[in-house]
């Protein structure tokens, strides 16, 4: 048994991780439900099984630093400070939504937390991200930019053209790629020459770290290693961090006809949550029965978003052409 | 009243609101130390430094997606296109992040870009350093299209343009940058978006032209003065937003329109400015609009080639006549 003296985060930081993914595990848990109720339209693209990336990165950030997000956003979105009840009133179409209905599940955004859309396009939130890393420089408060985004992207030329600016003019930017294993349905390996993403960071001449990306500690303090460099002037950095979703693409698809079985049972044991419950219990932070309470906590957190964002009225009609223009 | 030209206009313009508005950065190729292919930004970055007036790489689509981010953390980013024919680069940018960023987060951001492209045939460039995109854009929610044609529209425009808390894209022909001169006064000036400018007054047909193809409707229209024929020249200045009301309004006081403009033909500009005059002045109309754009074919490179797909005075004094043969007996 360790205790938490040795721990290498303090205990309420691992703590609030603790509680930031298990509200990520949860919320997509939910979505699942819903979707299949058909209580939401459009697709559901969940990250149940990556939690500890967002929350390990986002812990390495201030308030005001600024993420950009995928089509799979929920859980960078709940990492960074973003609350359930307007998310899920969101993916419902609601007007009581984050984006008052007209973002929607692949859309979230809560600009006042810094967090600055997800995205549609794979990849096109790199452009947002690197803007906003000129902006932080330019005022000179130490605020960084972070871009997650997916196996999938690495092959945008986006990410080439940004990143080459991002190193010439030293802005204050992590790239963040998760690496759920597929992109959409086929390896990554079949889509990306070479060594992957840190070597082509590194022929850029920016530093990159892999790390295992379902252990929050292990995410979060390669992440701050990042973040402070970027926070000192030292210019942009990339951070991989390997990791899966349990479910498929998206909720229509159940992940299983390009993944194996024992190949998803080898990543269960890896699961992040009950790794950070397992430190937690054993640093004698929490007692089993901390546990327990914590999770129906955040589960009756969730169910009565659910409830509530049913409830909500859609956006009247009238709103259609509003925030056309500004 | 002094004189400038179109590029000097721009640059005056430029000038005046990098002073003005410190949040104002500009990015592009070339447009430093060089002072851009077309000098537009000539001496603008000895006087505000490489911190506001940055030579980027060659990566349209990295800048013009910066910007974004630039403007919804509140900046005014002003990219340059090169050559317009280069913004199907950066295309993804513009019309899935920069025109939507604003709706899709249900108004929690706006996104003041500049975009300036250059536009417009005639120098025997060749197939992808003469076309004209402007109605794409036209095309989509979330952007505003500017088409000057003269250095006084060019400057009150750009000006209005960098004040503006939305994408705007804005188109100058770069056959006009030294050759068009007219008055710019000293004092400053804003044209706002969205009001025509009647350039030539008449009473027998409306020719509604934009940017270049102003000049060149001018010219025509001078000719068909001297058969006896008198034509009101309309500039839109802006596509997005259009001033619908100005144009319904000459069609109904001419009974006929010819409209001009460099982009193609298929599905453009004219295409769209018919419609609107269609509906509004369908009573109106003594026969039907005719449009003169450019052939729908890619720009060719052997002048006599280009000449011929571009519109000329020739072009349209012949689609004047034909409105005007084509005219319902009284
Ligand atoms: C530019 C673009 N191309 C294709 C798609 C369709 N698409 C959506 S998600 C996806 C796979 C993305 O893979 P990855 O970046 O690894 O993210 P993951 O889904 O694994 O989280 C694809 C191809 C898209 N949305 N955008």
């Amino acid at each position: 048994m360790s205790d938490f003296k040795t721990l290498p985060v303090e205990p309420n930081l691992l703590i609030e991780m603790y509680r930031r993914m298990l509200t990520i595990r949860f919320f997509e848990e939910a979505i699942f439900d819903v979707y299949r109720k058909g209580w939401m339209p459009g697709l559901a693209h969940l990250s149940d099984g990556q939690e500890a990336t967002p929350v390990g990165v986002c812990m390495a950030l201030r308030p005001d630093d600024t993420i950009t997000s995928t089509h799979r956003g929920h859980g960078h979105i709940i990492a960074k400070g973003g609350q359930v009840e307007p998310m899920m009133a969101e993916v419902m179409g609601k007007v009581t939504g984050y984006c008052r209905g007209k973002g929607g599940e692949m859309h979230i955004a809560d600009v006042s937390l810094g967090i600055l859309g997800a995205n549609g396009i794979v990849g096109g939130g790199l452009g947002i991200a690197t803007g906003s890393a000129f902006t932080a420089k330019r005022e000179g408060k130490g605020r960084v930019s972070v871009a997650f985004f997916g196996d999938g992207a690495v092959n945008q030329g986006l990410w080439y053209e940004t990143a080459n600016i991002a190193v010439l003019w030293k802005l204050p930017l992590i790239y963040v790629c998760e690496n759920n294993q597929y992109t959409e349905f086929t390896y990554w390996k079949n889509l990306t020459a070479g060594e992957g993403l840190v070597a082509r960071a590194q022929a850029m001449g920016m530093p990159g770290i892999e790390v295992d990306g379902n252990d929050v500690v292990a995410v979060y303090q390669a992440a701050r290693q990042l973040v402070e460099a970027a926070r000192r002037g030292e210019g942009p950095a990339t951070l991989v961090c390997h990791t899966i979703r349990y479910g498929g693409h998206h909720v229509g698809d159940p992940g299983t006809a390009y993944r194996t079985k024992e190949e998803m049972d080898e990543w269960r044991k890896k699961d992040s949550i009950q790794r950070c419950e397992r430190l937690l219990v054993e640093s004698g932070i929490f007692s089993p029965q901390d546990i327990e309470t914590t999770r129906s906590e955040i589960e009756a957190r969730i169910q009565n978003a659910v409830q509530k964002a049913r409830q909500d009225p859609f956006p009247p009609v009238e709103e259609v052409s509003e925030h056309v223009y500004a | 009243m002094r004189e400038l030209t179109f590029a000097q206009a721009i640059r005056e313009a430029l000038d005046e609101e990098l002073a003005r508005d410190e949040k104002i950065v500009l990015f592009g190729e070339d447009i430093g130390a060089w002072g851009g292919v077309f000098r537009t930004t000539e001496g603008l970055y000895e006087k505000y430094g490489p911190e506001r007036v940055i030579d980027t790489p060659l990566s349209e689509e990295g800048y013009v997606g910066m910007a974004v981010g630039i403007a919804m953390t509140g900046m005014h980013p002003v990219p340059e296109i090169m050559f317009g024919d280069f913004i199907t680069l950066a295309m993804d940018q513009i019309v899935n992040q920069a025109a939507k960023m604003r709706y899709m987060t249900g108004g929690q951001v706006a996104v003041p870009i500049t975009i300036r492209a250059t536009m417009g045939g005639g120098r025997s460039s060749g197939a992808q350093h003469s076309q004209s995109w402007h109605a794409w854009f036209a095309h989509v929610p979330g952007l505003k299209v500017v088409v000057p044609s003269t250095p006084y529209d060019a400057k009150g425009l750009l000006k209005t343009a960098l004040r503006d808390p939305n994408p705007v894209l804005f188109f100058e022909d770069k056959v006009m940058y030294h050759k068009i001169k007219g008055p710019v006064p000293e004092e400053e000036y804003l044209i706002p978006f969205g009001v025509a400018d009647i350039k030539r007054e008449g009473s027998d047909v409306t020719i509604v032209a934009l940017s270049r193809m102003v000049h060149t409707a001018l010219a025509a229209a001078e000719q068909l003065a001297q058969e006896g024929i008198s034509a009101e020249v309309i500039d839109p200045r802006t596509l997005t937003p259009l001033d619908e009301e100005t144009l319904i309004q000459s069609v109904c006081k001419t009974g006929g329109a010819v409209i001009v403009d460099e982009g193609y033909q298929r599905f453009g500009v004219t295409a769209e400015l018919a419609a609107v005059i269609a509906k509004g002045a369908f009573d109106y109309l003594d026969a039907p609009i005719e449009r003169v754009a450019a052939m729908d074919v890619p720009i060719p490179f052997s002048p006599p080639l280009e000449f011929a797909t571009i519109p000329d005075e020739e072009r349209i004094i012949q689609a004047v006549h034909r409105v005007l043969e084509g005219r319902r007996p009284q």
